[in-house]
């Protein structure tokens, strides 16, 4: 047998490294008043992530740097910050994709806790006040409940969402008006609302249809865009719009 | 019964005894700043992966439960998890528990307590429709019924033919169990410290039976410690993947319970079988499930041979994961790799369906196209064995409960479960699907076992001042002026251990990584942080958990120095095969207050499969 293909050059562990220059957005309450920018320059491989180049100034240069970070390959939704003027997870993005001139800065419209570390409790008690768990009233007993292969498929989309807050803190609305639930608290919204198991869209709905809900979203598509898991975000919002509107589901 | 918080009489105390020790002046205001808040609860659960989250909803609306974790409970690794939870279900073909068992014994090398394993492979069918009860979006089949798919090593009748027995959730099947999990907490209302880190645990001595009495933790957006008063604990914190440099591991994955525990003078079971995962992205290490190869993909090395035929010929490429690593070992040492360096092998999904990849594992093509520029539909995936899961960890029984010897010998009120601990239902070598297996069915019998315990017994005993230790530790790290930094230890010790004490090892290897770790640990004494302050300090954070990665990685090769045989995970090249006579025996490492490990070693619980030759 042999190979149909060959891969693309760029697998290779011996790439000259390049210069990376970091700018980035520093605020400690302990000594500071406001926030102010530090640069940075370390010497990284162009196939290596963000975060690997976060990781050398704080491993290399500056101890004191303060960021989150788990699984690095966007499954755990820990390092969502601004790159560029744009919200990603600094591990899915390689410095060959987004340059050797990197602006870094806190995900906005929630509190700065310290550099890049933000005040999560706000988003998580958004996304508790849509009842994100399976509701059902009926006794399924001791075997598994049906579910077509066409009904799963209704609210794959909105299953991938990993909590990381790209969406909610890229909305402009949700910059202006932190009462509004938010595009990740939708997103976990329609999981239910659209599974077809589940026996409390009604109650999601009614939640979603108060004025902290659905009908704040301009759809700026700015929460689509920053999705790191690919899922489209105005979209679902849209799907739960019409459900209110035209009460079904 | 409630916990009165000490008078600033006793944290004066302490402060003073410190004070003894680090005659800084300028240290004089910031200890009297260190600020102690005191809790009291029924029920503990430090960690909130799978397992801790499958403990709380057991524990939490029974009795009075917390539960501790140093991130948010959505960013532990379960949910990392890619391809399926084995069950017998049978939806799909013929299927019974006890082929599950016998696979899961076989596929550990006899190393697994028979009994042990009998309970999971038994219960997880009950796991499996508890999950879709709480919600789980499994991928179903055309009947609706939750589908199933083939996986290393699990097969029908005793090994006749790959049987298809994973259930999943596309390519997720981690992160969606992780989020029902999640869901139906917050559904429970359970009640979570996040970003609390554990750093200690205390035991109650005073009726003349140790038993636990509760841990202390660090707050990180504070500072603050917290001393936890409980009449249980149970410890689900994880693995400890980062003592290795190719790892599918988190950053945050150091081992932090079994670290705590064995300070503690907990024994740690069987560290010597580590699991290399044989498809991890070249370079990177990120996880590339199994389930691509269920779902047909194919192992190629650089001439483009199928070499697994050569290996498993009946299974091939589902394979368990030690031989598969191995072999590809071999392939690459042989000089059959690919690349430049011919250091890797390929992972060739080219001849599947393009909606099939789209349907089943669009994840992990993902991870190929975003991390090497790859389309796995046109293009073979470049992998490497990657280190992934530790079988061996904190000793426990079937009910959760830490066991200390041979004899079962238990420390009441002080449980453990999922990766961190150690039931053994995984033996030498753990197979696909059963980690995620073993949390739901481990983490609902500890919890149960804990929320029946603690209805049972008084509150402990908490002398004040019982974080005094955590506080000089941290105190002392703000202080030292040290040469030596902490990545840099870490960064050497992930090196050693890859090159010297992974895939394949040999005492020469292994003597190699033993000294190397020696002298980190010395250097270890004199590092110094960047940061002396109280909110998100990171930094001060990797030192303790660089330490717990010393401790393990010291005690994974010191049992694998002595363990001369070949078994599951653990391959030694000078002592090739299998030897039962003198080794069908878990090893138990105390650590000594010098931090030197002393082994010894308890009998296997058999069953009714006997040991015999590991063909596949």
């Amino acid at each position: 047998m042999t190979m149909t293909a060959q891969p693309q050059s760029q697998v290779t562990a011996h790439e000259p490294k390049v210069t990376v220059h970091l700018k980035i957005k520093r605020y400690n309450p302990e000594v500071d008043t406001r926030p102010h920018w530090e640069e940075y320059e370390v010497q990284m491989s162009p196939g290596d992530r963000v975060l690997d180049a976060l990781h050398q100034v704080k491993w290399t240069i500056d101890g004191t740097l303060s960021f989150r970070r788990s699984c690095a390959h966007g499954v755990c939704g820990s390092d969502a910050v601004v790159i560029n003027g744009q919200n990603m997870l600094a591990c899915v993005h390689l410095i060959r994709n987004v340059g050797t001139h990197l602006t870094i800065e806190p995900i906005r419209g929630l509190p700065v806790i310290k550099d890049l570390v933000v005040d999560m409790e706000p988003f998580f008690a958004q996304y508790r006040s849509i009842l994100p768990y399976l509701i059902a009233y009926d006794d399924p007993g001791y075997k598994e409940r049906l579910q077509s292969p066409e009904d799963r498929e209704r609210f794959d989309d909105t299953t991938k969402c990993i909590l990381c807050a790209c969406c909610t803190t890229s909305c402009p609305v949700y910059w202006a008006n932190d009462s509004y639930v938010g595009p990740a608290a939708i997103v976990s919204a329609h999981r239910f609302i659209f599974d077809s198991r589940d026996q409390a869209a009604a109650e999601r709905l009614d939640i979603l249809n108060q004025k902290s809900g659905v009908w704040r979203c301009r759809t700026a598509f700015n929460c689509t865009e920053a999705c790191p898991r690919g899922i489209s975000v105005t979209k679902s919002i849209e799907e739960v719009k019409r459900a209110i509107l035209y009460d079904r589901v | 019964m409630r916990w009165e918080p000490p008078a600033c009489g006793a944290a004066g105390a302490s402060a003073g005894r410190l004070l003894k020790n680090f005659t800084i002046v300028r240290f004089h205001a910031k200890l009297y700043t260190v600020k102690v808040h005191y809790h009291s609860y029924d029920a503990v659960i430090v960690g909130a992966g799978g397992a801790g989250l499958r403990a709380a909803i057991e524990v939490a609306g029974k009795v009075r439960t917390a539960v501790i974790t140093k991130l948010y409970p959505t960013r532990s690794h379960t949910g990392a998890a890619q391809g399926g939870m084995c069950a017998a279900l049978a939806n799909v073909e013929e299927d019974y528990w006890e082929w599950h068992a016998f696979d899961t014994v076989k596929g550990g090398d006899y190393l697994g307590d028979q009994p042990a394993i009998d309970i999971m492979c038994r219960e997880a069918i009950d796991a499996v429709i508890d999950l879709e009860h709480f919600g789980m979006p499994f991928s179903r089949t055309p009947e609706g019924r939750i589908d199933q798919r083939r996986f290393g090593g699990h097969t029908r009748n005793h090994g006749e033919a790959p049987v298809r027995r994973a259930c999943y959730a596309a390519d997720r099947t981690g992160h969606m169990i992780l989020q029902t999990l999640y869901q139906q907490c917050v559904a429970h209302e359970v009640n979570f410290f996040n970003e609390f880190q554990v750093f200690d645990v205390l035991f109650d001595e005073s009726g003349g039976q140790k038993r636990a009495a509760g841990v202390v933790a660090y707050e990180l957006a504070t500072g603050d410690l917290h001393v936890f008063v409980s009449k249980g604990v149970l410890f689900a914190t994880g693995g400890y993947g980062k003592i290795f440099r190719i790892s599918s591991n988190a950053h945050t994955l150091t081992g932090d319970g079994l670290g705590v525990l064995y300070r503690r003078g907990i024994p740690m079971q069987d560290l010597e079988f580590y699991q290399f995962h044989p498809t991890g992205i070249y370079g990177f290490g990120i996880l590339l499930s199994e389930a691509a190869r269920g779902e047909g993909g194919i192992l190629r090395n650089g001439l483009g041979e199928r070499f697994m035929e050569r290996v498993a010929p009946t299974v091939k490429d589902l394979a368990p994961r030690d031989m598969v690593s191995r072999a590809i070992h071999a392939e690459i040492r042989e000089g059959r790799g690919a690349g430049t360096d011919k250091d890797f092998v390929y992972l060739d999904l080219t001849h599947l369906p393009p909606e099939q990849i789209d349907a089943k594992l669009p994840d992990i093509t993902d991870f190929a196209r975003t991390y090497l520029g790859i389309e796995p539909k046109t293009q073979p995936i470049p992998i490497q064995p990657t280190a992934h899961y530790a079988m061996g960890g904190i000793p426990t029984n079937v009910e959760g409960e830490v066991v200390l010897d041979g004899k079962g010998t238990v420390v009441p009120g002080l449980y453990a479960a999922g990766e961190c601990a150690c039931v053994s239902v995984h033996g030498a070598n753990r197979l696909g699907t059963n980690s995620l297996l073993d949390i739901v069915v481990f983490g609902r019998r500890g919890g149960r076992a804990m929320a029946d315990y603690v209805k049972s017994v008084d509150h402990p005993e908490v002398p004040r001042g019982a974080e005094a230790e955590v506080r000089d530790r941290i105190e002392r790290f703000k202080a030292a002026s040290g040469g030596e930094k902490v990545p840099a230890i870490r960064t050497e010790l992930q090196q050693t251990m890859t090159e010297n004490a992974s895939v394949v090892r040999t005492a020469e290897s292994l003597r190699a990584a033993h000294a190397k770790i020696d002298e980190l640990v010395e250097r270890y004494h004199s590092i110094a942080i960047d940061d002396k302050g109280e909110v998100f300090n990171y930094d001060l954070v990797e030192a303790v958990e660089l330490s717990h990665l010393l401790d393990l990685a010291k005690g994974l090769v010191v049992g694998a120095e002595a363990r001369q045989e070949s078994r599951g995970a653990h391959w030694r090249d000078d002592f090739p095969t299998r030897d039962d006579v003198n080794w069908m025996k878990h090893s138990l490492a105390h650590r000594g207050d010098d931090g030197d490990v002393r082994l010894e070693y308890k009998p296997v619980i058999g069953g009714r499969y006997q040991p015999m030759e590991r063909k596949y």
